[in-house]
């Protein structure tokens, strides 16, 4: 069945609204998008989390009913007939949508059986499918007790099990290591090129939208913008930076930030990358006399600073809320030499799985210290055993000289801890949970109100103290969970996943209140499987199937990456290839 | 398109088989839960007041007095214990030693000659009245008894033969095991499918199934007949461990009871699946399961409380419990054999709930997420 | 410590009005049982179907089907004229009892051979049926005394003179409803307390928690006194809907009766705990919490006696803090009992409530270390 040559377009969106009432509010999932996918293209849908991306995949996928507008499958009403649109596209949702209890093998039949694919081409389909996916030695395994990034393939086998016309990915690469993801990727791009298939794929990752034929860029249920990636990154041509001195780059970077004309600054190897609002080179003098020896190189755009700008441009609100911590404030500890935190041989076994297998490092105070790995790499356990919530099953671990499993209270008092996924009491409001973990930290009478306000002032959130904290939007969450660690100014943050879901700005918000800590003595360790934000670490970890693969500045990891045909390696990169270099891939049990 | 493939049928209903054999609590909930009820209402619940204690206050002892009271170390029902004044008896009533009081006053012996009408006061802790009132029946009989024994030279006015007809020896145990099989079936029937169902949408799995070709009727059709298989087969189970292990007798024929079961499944299994179609997470569908479904069973059905007592707004209620009309023919079938007159329009009935609750699930069941 | 332990227990008590779905299971479900239980389980006979087959149709049989009628027990709702019927009525249950009254019914009675009185039941509902023969017998002899006297029968040496203690008519919802205060005190405290945990793990904030400066005991404290407080005002509630709206004599004093939910609540928040502790997930915990309630329920003499159950059976029921409760609540409420009348339910009820609560707080240090 192939497409009518004369269509360029595979779906059309038309001015499609659809709204959702949570308790008394109604969100505006999706808002008036208008759209078209190219025949034979990858599109890919970008937005962070809470844009309305998978709300817009069920709408396609026919699982939704728009408000208004219309959806357009090759010739088909979505709205109208979606039996007739799902006969012609596979949709692949989050969570791969596989059933656990059932083989690989199983997984397929049901598939195939359901998209009604004769018994006599079976055969031959499958050998193509689990060929292109390498799951062909793991049939008879339970979908159960597949790594993340297997599972993703045989959803995907799934749905190509009878081959679509369009392709619906809805966030294929969340959770899933970037090895996997750059497999993925690898078949997604093979797919269209020798089936002429249509792909949507949505993510919430910037960096993929490069690989993108097409990009819809979606944020708070509208469409910013949509057209293949370059002509995102044209128009920010001649406005990217990379700014450099002798002064430390945080605080480079920390000034940068508050320059006008100045729309993004962002730590990147030594140096602070900057966006400008024209496309002029900033004059060093003019911008900052005061910096000796600043100098900036013009460096190629990237799809994340036309996001940048786009955003700037509808959110009127400062960067930050307000300056902060001043890099005054606190007397900058000179020397770095103690350690804060040291790790020694730390192992960690659950039955017969070690989930952390000998693991050393040091963190010194006032570092910023990272964590990077992919989900199952063991750097969740490593981190749960640093903050007491978890026993080693030996080796020894001392933070701000105690051992968290038998410190006393006294010694929590000094450590911060933001949970993964911004865990507050949802059904508490703003005011109560700040009132909370005040208390909880042992803050009482004066000290509490003045921390209580000063967490007020500091975060922005005075409009919203008796708002739920649930109801909140994502990036809000997520400065009330920071507000609610900092409370009893620890000298320790843990900080778990800080970033993951939020969009760009409040990343920067978030990585600009996490540098002034870091100015003012505080130590940070934190986990992310973000690659890009490794950047912002002083020096950093990389962990797979429980090992550390790799130790030390970003530079000096990025540098190891460094090859003729890739002269400058981004994190991912350098990540990539040193997972293939220890080449210990061995599929989870 | 075929608007029901037997491809897509047998693909669902071996994933379904796969499914519940692979998952064992579905299994549990099957098979072991209702055997644990089973057991724990066979032994836990016992409606007969046996062996109670009985405090027999005779303050002038007489040959006519201890006549009466040798009555009652006789009896089944009682465990006989001599006091010599009220005061001690009432003092142990309060105490909880002793269920209730026979007291025979001081001028029992001398009225009972002279005057006759010689009055016995029997005092029961009414707390309980059920109880209570089964102690009043049972020191009637004693009584009664005693009665005819004592005026054997001129014969009481009244003869009066009391037959309980299907259950002579008035054994709870066997009404409330037949009765508490609609119970367990309900559990399998309407929780399970409801919790199963919820899981998938949790998971996230029923969305990728519902974008592929498959019509929303042979997704149902695929949850009804596993779960139907599963609960028959609890009901087997429940069927073999009253008549083996309780020895409830079976008067009428399997078959009958298998049929009806078979009308009940399919009603609990729409409630199931009409559950699931707004209840989309397993703690919601639970939830809602347990209160419109097994509560319902539980109390209304007359399983345990009958119906005939209930105020009459209840007794209304009770014809929407699908459970009532099966523990209807449980109990007749169990006790009574094939009484054709009770089978037929319970069974009509569940007919119809069948048809309304499996109609309603189809209705309600939907391709989309809203 | 105390200042932690009190925030902690704030925000529980907030998490639970604040949010829509905890405010229903407190509210509704328990609103629901009171009615569902108040009102349809009852064991009271009222309107039991009759069928009066009376073969004699002289005035004396007709008084006593007169009788019959008369009575709120039973309602007539057949006249048999012959006998075939019969059977069929009993097994298609339109009837439960049927009269049946001796031809010579009349003649026997005046020449003072016993007359012939049948009653048939049936008995697919063993309860009812012994119930329906009681009653049956009582009118049966009233009738036989009233007839005796006023025809010079000479007089049966003994009547009976039946009384009930505490509760004069024999009353179902007399025995029931005070026994939904404890059932429903029991369901409310063990979801509250025994979801808390679980929520907490499923919303990642328990880890939160553990890393700050409380201690395991402050955590337990902050999660037990809750569920304390809202379970004796689940109680103070029903206690209020069972006086005010059911019209159930509250006879005792309120000491005796809020020291046993004191010590009930404190058994059962211990046993909240221990189902906390041990799961992680919501559904695990309700699951746990109906497989511990089902048994605790049934096995506590709340719809059957104790003493009915084999021995061994029990023996078990001694360490099920609902049947201590149970005797308390319906003896301080019907019976008005005292504080040393009860002292025999506080003691193991005590006993129970702190095993429960140490093996909580073993239990909940282990899983968190």
């Amino acid at each position: 069945m192939p497409t009518p040559p004369d269509l360029e377009w595979a779906l059309r969106l038309e001015e499609v609204s659809r709204s959702f009432r949570i308790g008394e509010r109604v969100v505006k999932a999706v808002d008036q998008v208008t759209a078209s996918a190219t025949s034979g293209a990858i599109t890919g849908l970008i937005g962070p989390d809470g844009a309305g991306k998978t709300t817009l995949m069920r709408l396609i996928a026919g699982l939704l009913r728009p408000d208004s507008g219309h959806i357009t499958l090759f010739d088909i009403d979505v709205g109208k007939n979606p039996m007739a649109a799902q006969a012609r596209l596979g949709y692949m949702p989050q969570r791969f949508g596989l059933y656990d209890e059932l083989s690989v093998q199983e997984n397929l039949d049901l598939y195939a059986d359901l998209q009604g694919v004769p018994i006599a081409l079976r055969a031959e389909r499958y050998a193509e499918l689990l060929h292109m996916t390498g799951l062909g030695p793991f049939t008879a395994r339970m979908a159960g007790h597949l790594s993340g990034g297997m599972k993703q393939k045989l959803g995907l086998a799934c749905t190509l099990v009878h081959p679509p016309e369009l392709l619906l990915l809805d966030e294929p690469t969340v959770g899933v290591d970037p090895v996997s993801r750059r497999e993925l990727w690898h078949i997604i791009e093979d797919l269209t090129h020798s089936t002429q298939m249509t792909v949507l794929f949505s993510t919430s990752y910037l960096d993929e939208a490069e690989r993108c034929d097409s990009v819809w860029l979606i944020h708070e249920g509208q469409l910013l913008g949509s057209g293949p990636p370059a002509s995102f990154t044209a128009e920010m041509t001649g406005r990217s930076f990379l700014a450099s001195s002798a002064l430390s780059r945080r605080r480079l970077q920390g000034r940068l930030a508050q320059t006008p004309g100045m729309i993004d600054a962002l730590i990147q190897g030594d140096g602070v990358r900057v966006t400008t609002t024209v496309a002029v080179p900033p004059n060093a003098s003019i911008v900052a006399p005061d910096i000796p020896d600043l100098s900036f190189l013009p460096v190629p755009p990237r799809f994340e600073d036309s996001f940048v700008a786009r955003l700037r441009t509808r959110v009127s609100e400062p960067q930050s809320a307000s300056p902060a911590l001043s890099p005054t404030e606190k007397p900058i500890p000179s020397s770095k030499t103690a350690d804060i935190i040291s790790v020694e041989h730390l192992t960690r076994r659950f039955g017969e799985f070690v989930a952390v297998n000998d693991v050393s490092f040091r963190i010194a105070k006032g570092e910023i210290f990272g964590l990077l790995g992919a989900n199952g790499a063991g750097k969740s356990t490593t981190f749960r055993m640093l903050c007491g919530l978890l026993p080693a099953s030996s080796g020894s671990l001392q933070v701000a000289g105690f051992d968290l499993r038998t410190a006393a209270a006294q010694a929590r008092e000094r450590i911060g801890y933001m949970a993964q996924k911004f865990s507050l009491y949802g059904d508490l409001s703003v005011y109560q949970n700040l009132r909370f973990f005040s208390s909880a930290y042992r803050l009482s009478g004066k000290t509490q109100k003045t921390r209580i306000d000063w967490a007020v002032e500091e975060f922005g959130l005075a409009s919203m103290l008796k708002d739920t904290a649930r109801d909140l939007p994502l990036g809000y969450k997520q400065r009330l969970a920071l507000a609610c660690a900092l409370m009893h100014e620890p000298d320790i943050l843990f900080l778990d996943e800080p970033t993951s879901g939020v969009d760009p700005l409040a990343r920067r918000d978030f990585w600009h209140r996490i540098n002034q800590l870091a100015e003012s003595g505080v130590t940070i360790l934190v986990t992310t499987h973000f690659m890009e934000e490794a950047e912002y670490c002083d020096r950093l970890i990389i962990m797979a199937q429980g090992n550390v693969l790799s130790t030390g500045e970003p530079e000096a990891i990025k540098a190891a990456a460094r090859t003729p045909e890739n002269p400058d390696p981004r994190m991912e990169d350098a990540f990539i290839s040193i997972v293939e270099a220890t080449s210990t891939r061995i599929p989870a049990q | 398109m075929n608007s029901l493939s037997l491809q897509r049928i047998r693909g669902l209903l071996r994933k379904e088989f796969l499914q519940i054999w692979r998952d064992p609590s579905a299994l549990a909930i099957a098979f072991v839960l209702p055997a644990a009820l089973l057991l724990l209402f066979g032994y836990g619940v016992s409606l007969d007041a046996r062996k109670v204690d009985l405090a027999l206050v005779v303050q002038t002892p007489s040959p006519l007095a201890s006549s009466f009271t040798s009555q009652f170390a006789d009896s089944p029902y009682f465990i006989s214990h001599p006091y010599s004044s009220i005061q001690a008896a009432e003092h142990d009533m309060t105490a909880r030693t002793v269920k209730g009081i026979v007291w025979l006053p001081s001028d029992f012996s001398r009225r009972a000659r002279s005057r006759g009408q010689a009055p016995i006061a029997v005092i029961v802790n009414g707390v309980d009245a059920n109880n209570a009132r089964l102690i009043e029946g049972y020191v009637q009989q004693v009584w009664g008894t005693w009665l005819t024994a004592q005026i054997r030279h001129s014969p009481p006015l009244l003869s009066v033969q009391t037959l309980i007809r299907f259950n002579p020896s008035v054994n709870s145990r066997n009404y409330l095991v037949p009765g508490l099989i609609a119970v367990i079936m309900t559990l399998t029937g309407a929780l399970l499918t409801a919790l199963v169902i919820a899981r998938e949408w949790e998971r996230g799995t029923m969305e990728a199934l519902i974008v592929t070709r498959v019509y929303i009727h042979e997704i149902l059709l695929a949850k009804l007949v596993p779960y139907f298989v599963l609960g028959m087969g609890g009901m087997a189970a429940s069927v073999a461990l009253a008549v083996g292990l309780f020895e409830v007798p079976l008067r009428g024929s399997f078959w009958v009871l298998a049929t009806a079961s078979a009308l009940f499944m399919l009603t609990a299994l729409g409630m199931g699946l009409l559950i699931s179609s707004f209840a989309r997470n397993q703690f919601v569908a639970g939830q809602i399961a347990i209160i419109v479904t097994f509560l319902p069973a539980f109390i209304l059905s007359g399983f345990v409380f009958d119906i005939h007592s209930m105020p009459d707004m209840v007794q209304f209620v009770t014809h929407i419990v699908a459970a009532r009309y099966l523990v209807a023919i449980l109990q007749s079938v169990f006790l009574a054999g094939d009484v054709w007159s009770v089978i037929l329009p319970n069974g009509a009935a569940l007919l119809v709930m069948a048809v309304i609750f499996l109609g309603l699930a189809r209705a309600m069941a939907r391709k989309r997420l809203d | 410590m105390w200042r932690q332990v009190f925030a902690l227990i704030v925000k529980e008590l907030l998490a639970v009005l604040r949010d829509q779905k905890s405010r229903m299971v407190l509210i509704g479900p328990p609103l629901i049982q009171l009615m569902i239980f108040g009102y349809a389980a009852t064991f009271d006979l009222n309107q039991v179907p009759m069928a009066i087959y009376n073969k004699d149709h002289s005035a004396p049989s007709r008084e006593l089907v007169a009788r019959f009628e008369g009575a709120p027990t039973f309602h007539r709702v057949a006249t048999l004229t012959q006998s075939q019927s019969l059977d069929a009525l009993i097994d298609s249950r339109k009837v439960a009892m049927v009269l049946v009254i001796d031809e010579r019914f009349t003649h026997d009675l005046l020449t003072h051979q016993s007359a012939r009185v049948q009653v048939i039941v049936d008995g697919r509902n063993s309860n009812t049926a012994m119930l329906i023969a009681g009653y049956s017998n009582i009118i049966l002899n009233d009738f036989s005394q009233s007839w005796g006297s006023s025809h010079g029968a000479a007089p049966i040496p003994a009547v009976l003179d039946l009384r009930a203690r505490y509760n004069p008519t024999l009353s179902s919802q007399w025995f029931i409803v005070p026994g939904i205060v404890a059932l429903l005190t029991q369901v409310v405290t063990l979801l509250v307390v025994g979801l808390s945990v679980a929520r907490e793990r499923e919303t990642g904030t328990f880890d939160q928690l553990l890393v700050t400066p409380m201690r395991p005991i402050d955590i337990l404290l902050g999660k037990g006194f809750p569920g304390l407080l809202i379970g004796i005002l689940e109680a103070s509630v029903i206690i209020g809907a069972a006086v005010g709206w059911f019209d159930i004599p509250l006879r005792g004093g309120f000491i005796a009766l809020y020291l046993g939910l004191f010590l009930f609540v404190i058994a059962v928040t211990g046993i909240g705990l221990m189902i906390s502790s041990l799961v992680l997930t919501q559904q695990q915990a309700l699951l746990g919490v109906f497989l511990f309630m089902v048994p605790s329920i049934i096995l506590s003499g709340f719809a059957t006696p104790i003493e009915n159950m084999p021995d061994w059976l029990q023996t078990l029921t001694a360490i099920n803090p609902m049947r201590y409760i149970l005797v308390i609540v319906r003896s301080v409420f019907l019976e008005g009992a005292t504080l040393s009348t009860l002292q025999a339910q506080y003691f193991p009820m005590a006993l129970i409530a702190l095993f429960t609560l140490t093996a909580a707080g073993w239990l909940f240090r282990k899983r968190t270390n």
